[in-house]
């Protein structure tokens, strides 16, 4: 991915950097009709942190990750993300903001009728990246998910897990500085579940850009947090000596309010009923 | 549909109405800026003016034949039946013509509008477009926009010709007149004002089209179930809206040209 490298805004040295956080939450809540969604929310992401976001279905998840984009504004709260408050961008600013992120959704929402190099390429497009530079950047991209064969293929042609790669490589493909992934491993077998972690992991350890990840599956979580990717063989492997992996931290969510937010190491040592209940 | 009090109801519509303008303005505005998307408006282009030709030609033309058809018999108790050319012109061109095209359009294109968008709605791909920094409304609004209304009034043409055709063939081999004088007698109907009332409906309509199916498709929620609420929404409320717009052009142009 050494090679990847599309115009991105300028950075401010003074709001971004070491010890200062990539995306930082503070107060946030939203309601949707009457019912409260997510309550009085702070926390932050620093940079090269993995952030695992854990919590019960409905509780708020994918709310937080859209917040964070600025796909969604809160009612109250302020969202500090590279320093910019993205509750007062206009959208216009927004997108030259999301220049810089990347986001794997939820059910992946790749484009129908795009083919997946078209799909993979659409940043891209839209930054009039000549064409033979586009399909070089989509063929490494899609290397890197391990899928250059299905370039050619239609979304329908594909299954659940493929689909889900194909979001990662049009995700990674302007090598953004920060990834949101909303639920990659939802509604897939534990098999594929864990080549998406995987992958999910040699980005982290090979690009160590700061991420932020939903899941509702505890597996996927510890493997985030005990695993490390192997560039030699090319695998995830356990982390020697019951290792933690010391960049990913927990955020755990129950009924729009945060309960626990720190290290894999407090999480399971936590003492609060409801967290070792929701562990167990 | 649940029960609502009645200012939740209200609220309701100042809302959608609210949405309705700002999806409408920000369609409009982005055509006076970049980026445009040619390539999509010369797709929306032949997905709705090419791929309408067949319903449209078809319902032009057989409109055209019953009015011939209708319209002899009440002519023919005031020996006008040689003035069959000129009403059945007359109304093609004025009225029948842009009215039923639009409305031909809208149960086909507002429909297919709303239920795409709505689909991508409910797929998480118009937030995937905007998380990707594409602005949804200059990508999918304003293309549908700019081709329903320019390909409509081509369409309203198109409708309007093979009508007058059609009350041709009818009252040539039905009714027996000569043909020479049935065209003779539909151009001297023909008057500027209302060729001009004819090609103007068009412009609303395809306004009217674009819009409000891109609304429905844009505000989409709940699902599958939801996409089908849209797309059933976006013909009733742009059939109802064409048949609105059309009376309130029509006064104004005879407003403008007086009743010619």
């Amino acid at each position: 991915m050494a090679s990847i490298a599309l115009d991105k805004p300028q950075t401010d040295p003074a709001m971004e950097g070491p010890g200062i956080p990539v995306v930082a939450l503070k107060g946030v809540s939203i309601t949707f009709e009457i019912k409260p969604v997510l309550e009085d929310i702070s926390f932050t992401v620093m940079p090269g942190e993995t952030r695992v976001i854990l919590g019960p279905a409905g509780c708020g998840k994918s709310v937080l990750m859209k917040l964070a984009n600025g796909l969604l504004r809160p009612d109250t709260g302020s969202i500090t993300v590279f320093g910019h408050d993205v509750t007062k961008m206009r959208e216009t600013d927004l997108y030259k903001l999301r220049a810089r992120i990347g986001m794997v959704f939820q059910e992946s929402a790749l484009f129908d009728s795009l083919s997946v190099e078209d799909n993979v390429a659409y940043r891209l497009h839209e930054d009039r990246v000549p064409d033979d530079e586009a399909h070089a950047r989509v063929v490494e991209s899609l290397k890197f998910v391990e899928l250059e064969q299905a370039i050619a293929k239609f979304p329908s042609e594909l299954s659940g897990g493929m689909r889900r790669r194909v979001s990662i490589a049009r995700a990674i493909i302007s090598k953004p500085d920060l990834i949101l992934y909303d639920s990659p491993t939802g509604g897939l077998d534990p098999i594929t579940s864990t080549t998406i972690v995987e992958l999910v992991v040699k980005q982290r350890d090979v690009s160590h850009t700061t991420s932020l990840l939903i899941t509702h599956r505890l597996q996927d979580a510890f493997t985030l947090a005990t695993h490390r990717f192997d560039p030699k063989t090319g695998h995830m492997e356990p982390i020697p000596d019951n290792g933690i992996d010391p960049s990913t931290k927990f955020l755990v969510l129950h009924e729009g309010k945060v309960v626990f937010d720190g290290t894999t190491e407090e999480l399971v040592h936590s003492e609060d009923p409801w967290l070792k209940e929701y562990l167990s | 549909m649940p029960f609502v009090t009645p200012d939740v109801f209200v609220k309701e519509r100042v809302a959608a109405v609210q949405e309705y303008s700002l999806l409408t303005g920000r369609a409009v505005a982005n055509l006076f800026s970049g980026p445009h998307y040619w390539d999509d408006v010369f797709t929306q282009m032949d997905s709705i003016g090419v791929g309408s030709m067949p319903i449209v030609i078809l319902t032009g033309f057989f409109t055209g034949c019953v009015l011939a058809l209708q319209s002899a018999s009440s002519l023919e108790e005031f020996g006008a039946i040689s003035m069959t050319g000129n009403l059945v012109a007359l109304s093609m061109v004025k009225e029948l013509g842009p009215v039923l095209t639009g409305l031909m359009i809208s149960g086909r294109n507002a429909s297919g509008m709303a239920s795409e968008l709505g689909s991508m709605k409910v797929t998480e791909q118009i937030d995937a477009m905007r998380a990707l920094g594409t602005d949804p409304s200059r990508k999918l609004v304003t293309p549908r926009l700019i081709a329903t209304v320019f390909m409509l009034f081509f369409l309203t043409i198109v409708s309007d010709a093979v009508g007058i055709a059609g009350g041709a063939l009818v009252s040539v081999t039905i009714l027996g007149l000569n043909a020479s004088s049935y065209f003779h007698s539909s151009y001297r109907s023909l008057t500027y004002a209302g060729i001009t009332q004819g090609l103007v409906k068009p412009l609303f309509s395809g306004f009217i089209i674009a819009t409000v199916g891109c609304y429905y498709g844009m505000t989409t929620k709940g699902g599958t179930q939801g996409v089908g609420r849209a797309t059933t929404q976006a013909v009733v409320v742009s059939s109802v809206f064409i048949i609105v717009v059309d009376f309130l052009v029509s006064r104004a142009m005879i407003g403008i040209f007086g009743s010619q």
